[in-house]
């Protein structure tokens, strides 16, 4: 049991980083309403949903630690979103597919 | 502090494993919220106007206060982490509870913006929204289950971060030994992603 204290990993204990993030949160969400108003067409909702991937993806590496955790919770994470992403995908093109005939 | 005190005080403790155990549960809270992400993308593909239509009925500027509120929480909830690794025990209780009062508000706007709603007699199962056509009926019946079961998520963790508030005040939480505090924020940090989804598909559909 002798190796079961735990091992911080140092890093910067600022708080500067985490203010910087939720500044750009706080952005990315004026330009996601700001946007909304513009009429894109199909691009209108991948818009919206490419900056809330981006939003998420910065509250998972700083807000959520993931950026100082070891490469195993990385690959945890990374396999849970692509499993997500997979299932949505084939349902989808599986329905719409269903849909046209 | 020691690093053989630490040991010899903690001996059957596993930080990353506990940490590892909450983003396990986190996947299935991903999976839960997804099957609902999965049924609205088709609805929506079946509905594409009267999801427009009905997405007209939700409130753009309370949509994004609460928003901000949930975003804001969020930056509160890990500085409160940052504080304790700093020993600065004062000022992380003291951030927990802004996050607990901004969780708060965020449910106070959810209640008047649900209220408002249901004065209109837009509510599950009411004459007014059965009358409307089937697309906005499941526009708004996906409304209520998601934002409310997001909202069940916000009390969750209105609680646990009031537990945790206590036991940092207490020291059962301290600069040594943090990963409850840590938990807590991975949970209240996945609603916020949660809600940074539910936001533009509800609120922003133009």
């Amino acid at each position: 049991m002798e190796h079961n204290e735990e091992i911080h990993v140092e890093h910067s204990h600022g708080y500067g980083i985490y203010i910087l993030v939720w500044l750009a949160l706080m952005s990315l969400t004026g330009i996601t309403v700001a946007v909304a108003g513009i009429n894109f067409g199909g691009l209108t909702i991948a818009t919206a949903l490419i900056i809330a991937a981006i939003k998420s993806f910065l509250v998972l590496k700083v807000f959520m630690h993931l950026r100082s955790e070891s490469k195993t919770f990385r690959a945890f994470v990374g396999v849970a979103i692509l499993f997500l992403l997979i299932s949505f995908i084939l349902l989808f093109s599986d329905y719409s597919f269903i849909v046209r005939n | 502090m020691s690093s053989q005190e630490q040991a010899a005080a903690h001996v059957h403790r596993d930080d990353v494993g506990a940490r590892m155990g909450m983003w396990l549960f986190l996947f299935t809270e991903l999976i839960l919220f997804g099957g609902m992400f999965i049924l609205y993308s088709i609805y929506r593909y079946n509905y594409p106007d009267a999801f427009h239509l009905a997405a007209k009925e939700l409130n753009t500027i309370v949509g994004t206060f609460n928003t901000a509120i949930l975003l804001t929480s969020s930056l509160t909830m890990v500085l409160a982490i940052t504080a304790i690794q700093r020993k600065q025990k004062a000022l992380s209780v003291f951030f927990q509870v802004i996050t607990i009062v901004l969780a708060l508000g965020f449910m106070v706007n959810k209640y008047f913006e649900w209220g408002a709603k249901f004065h209109h007699g837009i509510y599950p199962g009411s004459e007014t929204l059965l009358a409307k056509p089937a697309g906005e009926i499941l526009f708004f019946g996906l409304y209520y289950v998601m934002t409310g079961l997001h909202g069940l998520h916000v009390i969750i963790g209105v609680v646990l971060i009031g537990i945790m508030a206590r036991f940092t005040s207490k020291g059962i939480i301290n600069s040594d030994s943090y990963v409850k505090l840590e938990s807590a924020g991975l949970y209240w940090h996945l609603v916020d992603i949660i809600w940074i989804f539910l936001f533009p598909l509800f609120y922003l559909i133009t």
